[in-house]
């Protein structure tokens, strides 16, 4: 008999997310070691090669076409977005796979009283701070390397985590449907890898030939980057900029509605 | 027993996945205190009967009431209450001992406070508090099951469900689980369980059915299902593979209760089991070997279903 159990149960569903967010806790206290390297050292090396190694290249040239600015402040912010997009992709696939196939967390979660929408959310939150601590690693580097241009780029943290966001919600809601782990393997090579050339990275969208610049348009890390960028160049449109807000909340939120879906028909067979 | 709470009633409870029926209308009460056993082979509906009680999985047809709730609409209310020790381990291994019973232990909101002084009690009753700082990975088998009972106790649940609690352990192993289970239905804890094994059958359940093809062949205790379906004593005889099939058809005609052949042995159901054993020899027939042994649930399920258990 236990009546504490069971007046807890009754709580609201956003302390269930909660619970199943500490499990996470519990275990990144663990494991936080093995993923310090790639989250510090691989920004470091992006910011180094791009920024400065290629951008002394580019700047000798004149930079007209990227706004004036040096290479490296134009790259920056891009590289903020596309490194929270590639956290968000490693976070919402296979430990989300694994959570089933591997670990079990979702199976052993399921036997109490959190339902599997609870189990999404809670796991989601756990993704959404691992790519907020990403970004203010990117961050805190740009602002070392003086590649930050405004003080609105402190914004630029909120908006990468959105990115990021629109990207984890969605991938996690499709992720815990996979079967056969081959499928994040295609995600990296044929999403990710795309997305981080021709989203206006490494060189302004006015580059790409005229027919394939809608397509960079209607991706999700175009709109990140673009966001971020114009938050650390200090050059924001609003309408443009809140165009890119609503864009990746209506895709964040699609992959929320949808993760409680996925996930309970996944768990619940 | 009937006088007593029913905890779970299921009415027609019926499981399909596509055009497969895994559970095909199956009835019957679970009362408070009792410890009801599913035996049966794999692939009889066992696990997900366990599924849909666990709430975990919504049936495809019949009613299902668990300790007076809708499992489909009051799930989680109803998990809160429940323990669960599922067929294959889930804990995480990269954490320690402690640390799998907090994690579990604020999967059910309980106060850091309580869990701690539960997971003391606790690891104290499966004998694991000596192991409470490792890391689970390199637990032997034995030991994380226990550590999975114990887990699966943080919440002080009403009912607890056990899906094959000891397979894939060694003897000496399953023996500590069954003694500690034991002890838990002493206490007071309602079992559910399911096995393949018929002395863990005969030595947990008051009361257990038994699962074949989705329905049940047969519901009663150990001893009543024995002495309903087999006979008092069973004499086995194994012959040289030359003569096995000769020596089955001669034994036919033989006066017991029932034959059984199987591929090795041949199994007479009888009253008297060495009276029949000097009967088949002064008819000519001698076994390379010979047993003499009470009925048991084996035995029984071999006569509902035409099969042997751990096929």
């Amino acid at each position: 008999m236990a009546p504490a159990a069971v007046t807890l149960a009754r709580r609201p569903s956003s302390s269930l997310s909660f619970r199943a967010f500490q499990c996470w806790l519990t275990l990144y206290r663990r494991i936080w070691r093995s993923s310090v390297w790639s989250s510090v050292l691989g920004p470091l090396f992006y910011l180094g090669a791009m920024g400065f190694g290629l951008g002394s290249l580019v700047d000798r040239h004149g930079t007209a076409s990227l706004g004036g600015v040096s290479y490296l402040a134009f790259v920056a912010p891009a590289i903020l977005a596309s490194s929270v997009m590639n956290t968000a992709m490693g976070e919402a696939s296979y430990p989300v796979f694994g959570s089933i196939k591997w670990n079990k967390i979702y199976i052993g979660a399921q036997a109490s009283p959190l339902r599997p929408g609870d189990i999404f959310r809670g796991h989601l939150m756990f993704m959404t701070m691992r790519i907020a601590m990403n970004a203010a690693v990117v961050m805190v580097f740009m602002w070392a390397f003086g590649a930050t241009r405004s003080a609105w780029v402190v914004l630029a943290w909120p908006a990468a985590v959105l990115t990021g966001l629109a990207f984890a919600a969605p991938i996690a809601a499709w992720a815990v449907t996979v079967t056969h782990e081959n499928n994040f393997a295609y995600m990296f090579r044929f999403g990710m890898m795309p997305l981080m050339l021709f989203s206006g990275t490494f060189f302004p969208l006015s580059q790409l030939p005229g027919w394939l610049r809608p397509l960079a348009y209607a991706t999700p890390l175009w709109h990140g980057v673009d966001l971020c960028r114009g938050l650390s160049l200090g050059h924001v449109d609003l309408p443009a900029a809140l165009g890119h807000v609503a864009y990746l909340a209506v895709l964040a939120a699609f992959g929320i509605w949808a993760g409680a879906r996925t996930y309970r028909r996944r768990l619940y067979v | 027993m009937s006088e007593h709470e029913v905890l779970v009633r299921a009415c027609g409870l019926t499981k399909r996945f596509g055009d497969f029926t895994a559970v095909d209308g199956i009835d019957f009460d679970l009362y408070r205190g009792e410890a009801f056993g599913f035996l049966g082979p794999n692939g009889a509906g066992k696990s997900s009967t366990m599924r849909m009680i666990g709430c975990v999985s919504p049936p495809t047809s019949g009613d299902l009431v668990i300790l007076g709730r809708d499992p489909v609409r009051d799930g989680s209310a109803i998990r809160a209450r429940l323990g669960v020790v599922p067929q294959e381990d889930t804990l995480d291994v990269e954490l320690t001992v402690r640390e799998n019973l907090l994690v579990y232990g604020r999967y059910f909101g309980l106060p850091r406070r309580l869990i701690r002084e539960r997971t003391d009690a606790l690891l104290d009753f499966v004998q694991l508090s000596d192991r409470a700082r490792d890391k689970v990975d390199p637990l032997s088998g034995g030991l994380k099951r226990r550590l999975t009972i114990a887990r699966s106790l943080i919440n002080e649940p009403e009912i607890l469900i056990l899906d094959e609690p000891t397979t894939g352990l060694d003897p000496q192993a399953r023996h500590v689980v069954w003694d500690r289970l034991f002890r838990l239905k002493q206490r007071g804890v309602t079992l559910i369980l399911t096995t393949h094994y018929m002395d863990e059958a005969e030595q947990l359940c008051d009361r257990l059915v038994v699962m074949d093809h989705g329905t049940f062949a047969a519901e009663g205790s150990p001893r009543d299902l024995i002495t309903r379906y087999c006979s008092p004593e069973v004499l086995e005889l194994r012959f040289d593979p030359e003569v096995h099939e000769l020596a089955a058809d001669k034994l036919k005609d033989f006066p017991a209760e029932r034959g059984e052949v199987l591929a090795d042995r041949i199994l007479l159901y009888v009253t008297d089991g060495d009276a029949a054993l000097a009967a088949v020899r002064s008819s000519g027939l001698e076994p390379l070997t010979s047993l003499v042994r009470r009925g048991t649930l084996e035995d029984v399920f071999l006569r509902l279903t035409g099969r042997r258990l751990e096929d």
